[in-house]
């Protein structure tokens, strides 16, 4: 996945170097998925390659660039919206800290 | 070449926002300001304004709409008064956080209840502290040249903030003037074209409005900073906008006979025409009598204030606004001001004109005699209501 590596961030030496309104997008400093309760597994036998569980994520966390899709679980926040859209029930939606039955 | 026309405030308004041709207007009607909103929607429809006109459903749509416009690079206007200005309210401070240069026209009206639709200024001073640069306009022509003025100064780079542009509701709004209407190519020259990178941009992807929680102190210590700065920006186009039109309006503070001034009135807006008048006559008998007539509230005039301050025996000012529970929201920031002298001129704040009580020229008299007696060691009450109908106790 092309996402953007997470750097370090290190605040301004001075208040003039603060960005005036807009900053360069994808600036990522952190992971962002601590708080994520259920993570969706995807079960790719059953996985049509459809494409819609990629267009509603609303975290743009799912890839498509592999062979078989692929979920960035550094930045999944768990919300679901894949899981309840996708038409043939191929996510589930796991609770974390539990295996997900094959 | 620039003609004379003979229109209302709100038209002035309009035919300014024409002028200063912004790609978007997003606007909500509201008395009084309505007229303005009616004629810059006949320039988008009669093809002589090129914008697109979002006709939305609220006040709080119309900043949100401006916003989103602004944040692709988008020349904006937007127009309220009252009721509607408090009602986009939690707008405000996004737009002048997220450093949009958002130019608006506010017609100052009061707020409810009791529901009274005539001219005070409890809509915009109590957005003071929302980030908006906020200026008063005396007429219809100051109206009209200080929406050119605006956006020449929010989208300069070095200030990059939304301003307000106030005008008594009805007492400028709905009576007419002969106004000079400034050609539309020295118009052209004097305000080019918005450019900005804080926009959204498909090429060079950014993000706007973004949540900055550790940082969120210093990205306003850098608005304060850069607020700082804006007197100077002020002056600079003022001067810049004489040069070209004529009308030079003194940047921040307009002093009328305050050189060899014993008292002086402090004045926001329409107002300051009837105190200049009583100036003139009681000059004319030998009284030493002056007029500030304060520009802009934010950023505020501090140094001007001061300069002022340090040299007259007395301050009044006249306040279109009660903070309920002190005082007028105009005398506080001039207080303020004015404790940092080491002698302070005596002061009084007269409140006066609440939901468009008429502050007549005897009624000024009166407060220029106030604060002369003021002058001479008399006893004065710090606060008093001007042409108030009935006796009351403080
Ligand atoms: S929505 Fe379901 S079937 Fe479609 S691509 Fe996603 S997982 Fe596969
Ligand atoms: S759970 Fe939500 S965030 Fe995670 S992949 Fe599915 S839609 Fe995207």
């Amino acid at each position: 996945m092309d996402r953007p590596k997470v750097v370090k961030y290190t605040p301004p030496e001075c208040v003039e170097d603060y960005p005036l309104g807009a900053f360069q997008a994808g600036h990522l400093v952190q992971k962002n998925a601590g708080w994520r309760v259920f993570r969706p597994v995807i079960d790719h036998d059953k996985c049509i390659g459809c494409l819609r569980c990629f267009l509603v994520c609303p975290d743009g966390v799912i890839d498509k660039s592999g062979e078989k899709l692929e979920i960035d679980y550094d930045f999944c926040k768990g919300c679901g919206v894949c899981a309840y859209e996708c038409k043939v029930n191929a996510i589930r939606m796991v609770k974390e800290g539990e295996e997900a039955d094959e | 070449m620039s003609k004379k026309i003979f229109v209302s405030g709100d038209e002035a308004v309009a035919e300014a926002v024409r002028l200063a041709k912004p790609h978007v207007i997003s606007a909500y009607p509201i008395t009084p300001q309505t007229v303005a909103v009616e004629r810059i929607s006949d320039f988008v429809e009669d093809g002589t304004l090129k914008a697109e006109y979002l006709h939305v459903e609220s006040e709080h749509s119309a900043m949100s709409a401006a916003m989103g416009a602004a944040a692709v690079g988008a020349r904006t206007f937007t127009a309220t008064s009252s009721q509607g200005l408090l009602y986009m309210s939690e707008v405000l401070p996004y737009v002048s956080g997220a450093r949009f240069p958002i130019v608006m026209m506010n017609a100052n009206r009061t707020l409810a209840t009791p529901w009274a639709l005539l001219s005070d200024h409890r809509d915009s001073l109590s957005q003071l502290d929302s980030g908006w640069i906020q200026v008063y306009c005396e007429d219809a022509q100051e109206t009209l040249d200080m929406i050119l003025q605006a956006y020449r100064i929010s989208e300069d780079p070095r200030v990059m903030a939304p301003m307000m542009v106030n005008l008594d509701g009805f007492v400028l709004t709905h009576t007419y003037e002969m106004v000079e209407l400034p050609a539309q190519a020295e118009v052209d020259a004097f305000l080019p074209a918005y450019t900005t990178i804080n926009r959204m941009d498909l090429d060079d992807p950014k993000t706007v409005c973004y949540a900055a929680m550790n940082d969120y102190m210093e990205f306003h210590m850098k608005q304060e900073l850069d607020m700082r700065k804006v007197p100077s920006v002020i002056e600079e186009v003022d001067r810049l906008y004489g040069d070209k039109f004529g009308r030079y309006y003194d940047g921040m503070v307009e002093q009328y006979l305050c050189d060899d001034a014993e008292v002086v009135l402090v004045t926001l807006g329409s107002v300051t025409g009837t105190a200049r008048v009583v100036v003139d006559a009681m000059r004319k008998e030998g009284h030493k009598v002056g007029l500030v007539k304060l520009r802009y509230m934010r950023p505020f005039p501090r140094e001007e204030i001061l300069d002022i301050a340090s040299r007259v025996r007395a301050i009044g000012v006249l306040d279109k606004d009660i903070s309920v529970g002190y005082e007028g929201i105009v005398f506080t920031n001039v207080n303020s001001t004015v404790a940092d002298l080491e002698t302070s001129p005596g002061r009084i704040n007269f409140i006066g004109g609440l939901g468009g009580r008429n502050i007549s020229k005897e009624n000024t008299r009166g407060m220029f005699n106030e604060l002369l007696e003021l002058a001479r060691g008399e006893k004065k009450e710090k606060i008093q209501f001007v042409n108030a109908r009935c006796e009351y106790h403080g």
